[in-house]
This record gives structure tokens, sequence and C-alpha cells, in this order.
């Protein structure tokens, strides 16, 4: 039962990555572009940790949480150039 | 494994996916920027947590001692998802509105996205004085 509810997951979390995708290419102003990076890498938090589960192994927690670190220090370090045109004052 | 344990653990890898696809549904589905910043700040994280929940609970059961260590995750997502959606938010409005646009702050000072903070102007105020 747990095999088909991670194909589900999966499933979906790919299907949402291919929606981020389609977003920034689309994306009229910057700040939706932003949007879908930080969405995506949410997305890819998600995945690694499924496969984690699919693979019954832990290796792959300190990648999902050394993703979650970058992925939100690049969302601020590229919102915060667009702010300012500067990332470190 | 137990079956109730399966269960549960399923339950919690369907929401999770559930909220993650509505999350990105929503970026796509939503017609204004700043409508937009709702779907993927809230429900993206809501999905993580409930797939990070769901291997918190079988790797307790397939290893037989619980760890809280992938409620970290969760944590740092539910620390961080409001700063981005702030800096976000803060981005469209300095690329896209204008200051006339938006009302007034009823402070002395001005909005933080067009206006340098209140207590720098202060500092160089003073400087320029004692210069």
């Amino acid at each position: 039962m747990i095999e088909y509810a991670l194909l589900f997951a999966m499933g979906c979390f790919g299907i949402g990555l291919l929606f981020n995708l389609w977003r920034i290419a689309r994306g009229p102003n910057p700040a939706d572009r932003i949007l879908s990076l930080d969405t995506m890498v949410i997305n890819v938090i998600a995945l690694l940790v499924l496969y984690g589960i699919f693979r019954e192994t832990q290796i792959y927690y300190e990648a999902a949480m050394l993703v979650a670190m970058v992925g939100f220090v690049s969302t601020v370090a590229y919102s915060r150039f667009i702010l300012r045109g500067d990332i470190i004052e | 494994m137990a079956l109730w344990l399966e269960i549960i653990v399923s339950v919690f890898l369907v929401i999770g996916g559930v909220f993650g696809i509505v999350g990105s549904f929503g970026l796509v589905k939503l017609r204004d920027s700043m409508q937009r910043l709702h779907a993927p700040t809230k429900a993206t994280t809501l999905g993580v947590g409930g797939v990070l929940i769901a291997s918190m609970i079988y790797f307790g059961a397939i290893k037989g001692t619980l760890s809280f260590h992938e409620l970290l995750i969760t944590l740092f997502l539910f620390l961080t998802a409001p700063i981005t959606a702030n800096f976000i938010a803060k981005s469209f409005m300095a690329r896209n509105m204008k200051p006339t646009d938006l009302p007034d702050t009823t402070r002395p000072y001005g909005w933080s996205v067009y206006d340098d903070p209140p207590g720098d102007t202060e500092m160089q105020e003073d400087a320029r004085l004692e210069d």
C-alpha cells in the first residue's frame, strides 16, 4: 500500500514541478519567477524525502536539509537583488 | 510492519501529495501576481509537512525508534516561508507599484519598500549636523 501512495505522491510533486516550469517560462514579472523557483525548491525537498522512503535509507534527509537552506538563501538573495540592486549593502 | 501503521503512512503521503499539487496548480491558475503569492507559500509547506511526518512514522516503524529530526526541515520551512513571501511581495511592489497607489502609513516615515529605514535617516541627519 505504501508503494502506491509513494508513487501517487511522487507523481503529484512531479506534475507540480512541471506547473512551476510553465510559470517560470510564462511569468509576466520577476516576482512570479522567484516564487516559482522557491516552489520548485520545496517540491524538490519533498521528492528527496519521498525517494529516501522509496530506497529505505535516511541519507537523503541531509540532502533535503541542505537543499532547504540553499533554497532559502538563494530566494532571499534574488529578491534582494531586484529590490535594492545589490545583495549585501 | 503493522497494517495500521501502513495506513497512517499512506494517508499522510496522499495528503502531502494532494497539498503539493494544489500549491503548484494555484501558481498556474490564479490571475494576479499578488494572488499567486498565496498558493505555494501555504499549501506546499503543508505538503512537505505531510511527507515529512509520513517519513518520520515510517522510519520510526522500521527502525523501532521514533526520531524527530525530520521535523527540523518542517520547522525550517515554517520559519522561512513568511520571510520569503515578504521579500517576494516587496520585490513585486518595488517593480510594479507606485508609492502614490498605496494608502498612507499614518506614521512619520513612509513605506519601507521605497524609503530608507527611519533609524538610518536619523543617524544620517545626526552625522550631517555634526559635520
